[in-house]
């Protein structure tokens, strides 16, 4: 009997080793196609429950985005501090709906598992912590950041303001209204956040979209700057002669344009026609450049950068086709079909105050490590390349945008802010005639020596309906952040 | 470690010429079980720390609790089987221990999700201490009543009996007695549930062992010569295919295809053994085949177990589609190699992750090292098993050994291959690992009872005995004068030794 029980042995022997073959094809082979798959929960809940880095202001170090410890089995969950006001610049991040924002941008650094924090899990493996995640320190300011988003909830705005830093691109604020509490989406409770959710995708207001970045709309008369540009960079000066008349036709149709209620403009320079944005010189204008110069510029100013990263996407701005004369005189006071997200509307201004080179914003000062050491610094790079106007050209136009200014009225005007601006009132919608118009101010300051940049827009009038202007409506908003950034220093 | 043992053992077979004691090797299983016990209080201490990230009291009480029971089996052993192979109880304590260890994590991960969920959950590992040191008894009332393995086969057919019966309460009772979880194979008692097709696997086992023994002969011998094979007689086989027949159309019944599978398993390996023939190892699988493909043609849920066999991802959503193998595969994926780390991983996402996945838990904190060594050490158990039955004189033993050690890797086989997809899913039990009274119970009795042979197997010869003189057929015996007992009529130590041969 012992040679089948010596046979049965072997089988055994058999068996185990058919179980070890096929262990190790699940184990070693196939691993990573089931540890990835998308159903396994393991590596999400492994990744809610790391420690997620912090999103610091510039400022003092402000947190905008922190993580409380937690008895449940996610252990942290992630917190805001003054969730509406920073929503745009953090975004959310949700166990149910993933992240979105910045902590989707940043996601792999502030989760851990970024290449450039592999020495430190390394050492908190061994010293036996939990890997936690990395630190990411931004350009905001708290001061402008909350100046800007008052003016506009304090008015009860639908829009957005961007405050950049000219000479670095840093974006000093961030504000899209109406916002959403990125905290109600952090929460552990699966229907608590779900019923946020919901709430905020199904508010016609669309609280979670980030008008900054996320929206482009018709720039009006602030497109001006580009037209400007283009204008002088192609052999116009400050006094170049340009027409006074209230309407020109738009060639080859029967259409007529009209300067802002049907004025003749004061004056009959290319200053003069920026400084009262005269509309009928400037659709001649465009149409003079013709659409080459006219791209040329704007490219140089960034619009249609389709790539853009801040780190978040930046939606590509845009001229539009310019398919004819006429498109081109409409789109040379920024109507027709083109688009400007307000960061890009923030760059016209910035690009002018630094000399005319317009540098890449940028919402991410540096990266840390969980122990607050720096891994990454950004240091300021040029959005294009090449420089939109010449530095004589740009303190041509600096010095046309103070007049502007000087002409804006709307509330919150302190000579000693020293601004340089323009106003835009875009037409939009399928009646323009009959729908409040956007309100549109963008402007730098203090115009010797820029410190911020900043658009600021209004969507729909604001509270002013059909007579809104970007001076009676945007302006008092813009001036408000200024002075919150000078005044911060 | 072993090398040094199995020379001096070779040598002795040369250089002693008068039978010498052997060594009993207890203090070589005393010396394994320190070190079980070292690495099962090393995991124990990492799932603490890992889970709670300090060591709470609970360690300590799990400790002694698990200290204490192999001590107390230990001493039995040195006590009532002296020479049994010094590897078995080791191999044991190390299972049940990570087993416990497995439990109690799992249950630590329950805990929070209950808590999250204010929800109430009975934990498993101080159910499992429990049935431990019920099993403990079990095994102690096993070493001490079966003196000798041979006693069994006076019990054969009430054995087998009981155990056809065991297996068919279950099915005859109403469902509210025998179902939970839609497996119609326990037996609910007041306070607790039993299954009892885990015991009626050993009974049937020392059943088909004692018949196989005794018809051994007429099977190779009585039958027609059909191709170069001697096949035996229906009436000798008879009662073996009926009693097969029988569990395996309650097992069906009962839709404990996991359990039916054993069952056919073991069958065909003793089968085997016995007669030493391979065809009926190719006549039992080509049934199996036609009795898989019948079943798989009737019967819907086994249609669905081969779904998720095949594609688990496909049928994830389904009803009782693959969303368990899945979840069980992705937690073996994750783990990789080396594992999460004992307390690191997230076992309990998959269902049932300490009864029937608690290997695909192991698999995920332990890694394919860790699951690898715990198939080792399966293999190793069997192995012993396999050598004692191999080293025991009498047919039985030999029988029933190898019969006890192949059902302790056909358990094996057949959970871990279900939980790593080689085969379709079955519901068994791991044997030692898993939570569940009746599975540890059960396997304690079977590894008394392997205990017991591999003793026999390693016990000296005892000194020839002076031969019997009934030995001589009766027409040529002479007659002997042989001295009346002094009292009460009992008959002599030599009757009784000549009978139990």
């Amino acid at each position: 009997m012992n040679t089948p029980l010596r046979k049965v042995g072997i089988t055994m022997l058999v068996m185990v080793t058919l179980l070890l073959a096929n262990a190790t094809y699940l184990q070693v082979v196939r691993a990573d196609d089931y540890r990835s798959d998308g159903r396994n929960a393991r590596v999400l809940l492994d990744e809610y429950s790391r420690e997620r880095g912090k999103i610091v202001s510039e400022e003092a170090g402000q947190v905008l985005a922190g993580v409380e410890p937690t008895d449940d089995t996610l252990q942290f969950r992630r917190t805001y501090s003054n969730g509406p006001l920073y929503a745009p610049v953090t975004g959310y991040y949700s166990v149910l709906y993933g992240a979105g924002g910045l902590e989707r941008a940043q996601d792999e650094f502030l989760n851990g598992s970024d290449p450039r924090l592999f020495v430190r899990r390394l050492s908190d493996m061994i010293t036996g912590r939990d890997p936690r995640g990395g630190n990411v320190r931004l350009t905001v300011k708290p001061s402008v950041q909350e100046a800007a988003y008052q003016a506009m909830v304090a008015n009860g705005y639908t829009g957005a303001v961007v405050a950049l830093d000219p000479k670095t691109g840093d974006i000093l604020g961030m504000v899209s209204t109406p916002s959403y509490d990125p905290n109600k989406l952090a929460s552990h409770d699966a229907e608590k956040q779900q019923k946020a959710w919901e709430a905020f995708n199904n508010d016609p207001a669309n609280p979670m979209l980030n008008r900054a970045v996320r929206e482009t709309y018709p720039p009006g008369s602030t497109f001006k700057i580009v037209t400007t540009a283009a204008a002088l960079e192609n052999g116009a000066t400050a006094d170049t002669e340009v027409t006074t008349a209230s309407n020109v036709t738009l060639p080859g149709t029967s259409t007529t344009l009209e300067n802002f209620a049907g004025n003749t403009c004061p004056g009959n320079t290319l200053a003069d026609a920026l400084a009262y944005s005269c509309n009928t010189a400037y659709a001649e204008i465009a149409g003079q450049l013709g659409k080459e110069k006219l791209e040329e510029t704007a490219a140089n100013f960034g619009i249609g950068l389709s790539d853009l990263q801040i780190p978040m996407n930046v939606v590509p701005s845009g001229l539009g086709e310019l398919e004819s004369q006429a498109a081109l005189y409409q789109s040379g006071i920024g109507q027709r079909d083109v688009r400007l997200t307000p960061l890009q509307d923030a760059l016209l201004s910035a690009t002018v105050a630094n000399g005319g080179v317009a540098m890449k914003p940028q919402l991410v000062k540096a990266l840390l490590a969980p122990d607050l050491s720096t891994i990454e610094e950004f240091s300021p790079e040029e959005l294009t390349g090449e420089p939109a106007l010449s530095a004589e050209n740009a303190a041509v136009l600096r010095d046309m945008m103070i007049a502007s200014e000087a002409n804006t009225s709307g509330g919150g005007k302190d000579s000693s802010l020293k601004i340089a601006s323009k106003t835009g009132t875009a037409e939009h919608g399928s009646d323009p005639k009959a729908t409040p118009p956007h309100a549109w101010y963008t402007a730098f300051a203090p115009y010797d020596d820029p410190k911020v940049a900043i658009a600021v827009i209004v969507e729909s009038g604001g509270n002013r309906g059909l007579a809104a202007t970007g001076g009676t409506v945007a302006a008092e908003i813009g001036r408000a952040t200024i002075a919150a950034a000078l005044g911060a220093g | 470690m072993a090398q040094p043992a199995a020379m001096s053992g070779a040598a002795d077979a040369y250089t002693t010429n008068p039978p010498r004691e052997l060594p009993t090797r207890r203090g070589t299983e005393l010396g394994l079980l320190a070190f079980a016990a070292v690495i099962v209080t090393s995991a124990f201490m990492l799932v603490q720390a890992n889970q709670e990230r300090e060591l709470s009291f609970s360690l300590i009480w799990y400790g002694l609790a698990y200290l204490a029971i192999f001590a107390v089996a230990h001493l039995a052993v040195r006590r009532w089987a002296p020479y049994a192979d010094p590897l078995i109880l080791p191999c044991v304590a190390l299972l049940n221990g990570l087993g416990l260890v497995m439990i109690y994590r799992i249950d630590l991960a329950r805990e929070q999700k209950a808590l999250a969920l204010s929800e109430e959950i009975t934990s498993n590992a101080p159910r499992q201490v429990l049935f431990t040191v019920l099993a403990l008894a079990l095994f102690l009332g096993v070493l001490l009543i079966v003196s000798d393995h041979r006693t069994l086969t006076r019990y054969a057919y009430t054995f087998g009996l009981i155990g056809i019966a065991a297996l068919a309460l279950p099915a005859l009772l109403p469902s509210s007695l025998s179902e939970v979880n839609g497996a119609k194979v326990w037996l609910k008692l007041p306070g607790f549930s039993i299954q009892p097709g885990e015991f009626a696997k050993i009974l049937l086992m020392i059943f088909f062992a004692s018949f196989l023994v005794a018809k051994r002969d007429l099977f190779m011998t009585a039958g027609k010569r059909v191709m170069n094979v001697e096949l035996p007689r229906a009436r000798d086989l008879g009662p073996i295919i009926i009693a097969a027949v029988v569990c395996l159309g309650i097992l069906v019944f009962e839709k404990d295809l996991g359990t039916a599978l054993l069952f056919f398993g073991i069958v065909l390996m003793m089968l085997y053994v016995a007669t030493e023939r391979v065809i009926w190892v190719v006549v039992g699988l080509s049934m199996f085949l036609v009795g898989a493909l019948i079943a798989y043609q009737l019967f819907t849920h086994v249609q669905q177990r081969v779904a998720n066999w095949i594609d688990p991802l496909a049928t994830y959503n389904d009803a009782g589609g693959g969303y368990q193998i899945a979840q069980g595969l992705f937690g073996l994926g994750t783990g990789g190699v080396f594992g999460t780390g004992l307390g690191s991983g997230r076992p309990e996402t998959v269902p049932e992750a300490s009864t029937d996945f608690i290997s695909a838990a192991l698999g995920e904190e332990l890694g394919f090292v860790g699951l690898g060594a715990i198939l080792m050490i399966y293999l190793l158990l069997a192995m012993r098993g396999m050598r004692s039955a191999l080293a025991v004189r009498d047919t039985f033993g030999k029988l029933l050994g190898g019969g006890l050690s192949f059902t302790i890797i056909m358990q094996v086989f057949v959970i871990v291959g279900g939980v790593t997809k080689l085969i379709p899913m079955t519901g068994i039990t791991t044997p030692f690992l898993s939570a569940g009274g009746s599975s540890l119970l059960a396997n304690y009795v079977l590894i008394a009872l392997l205990l017991r042979i591999s003793d026999a197997a390693r016990r000296p010869q005892q000194p020839a005995r002076p031969r019997p003189q009934s030995q001589a057929p009766l027409a040529e015996a002479h007659t002997v004068m042989v001295q009346r007992p002094p009292a009460q009529g009992q008959p002599g130590a030599v009757g009784e030794g000549g009978r139990q041969q």
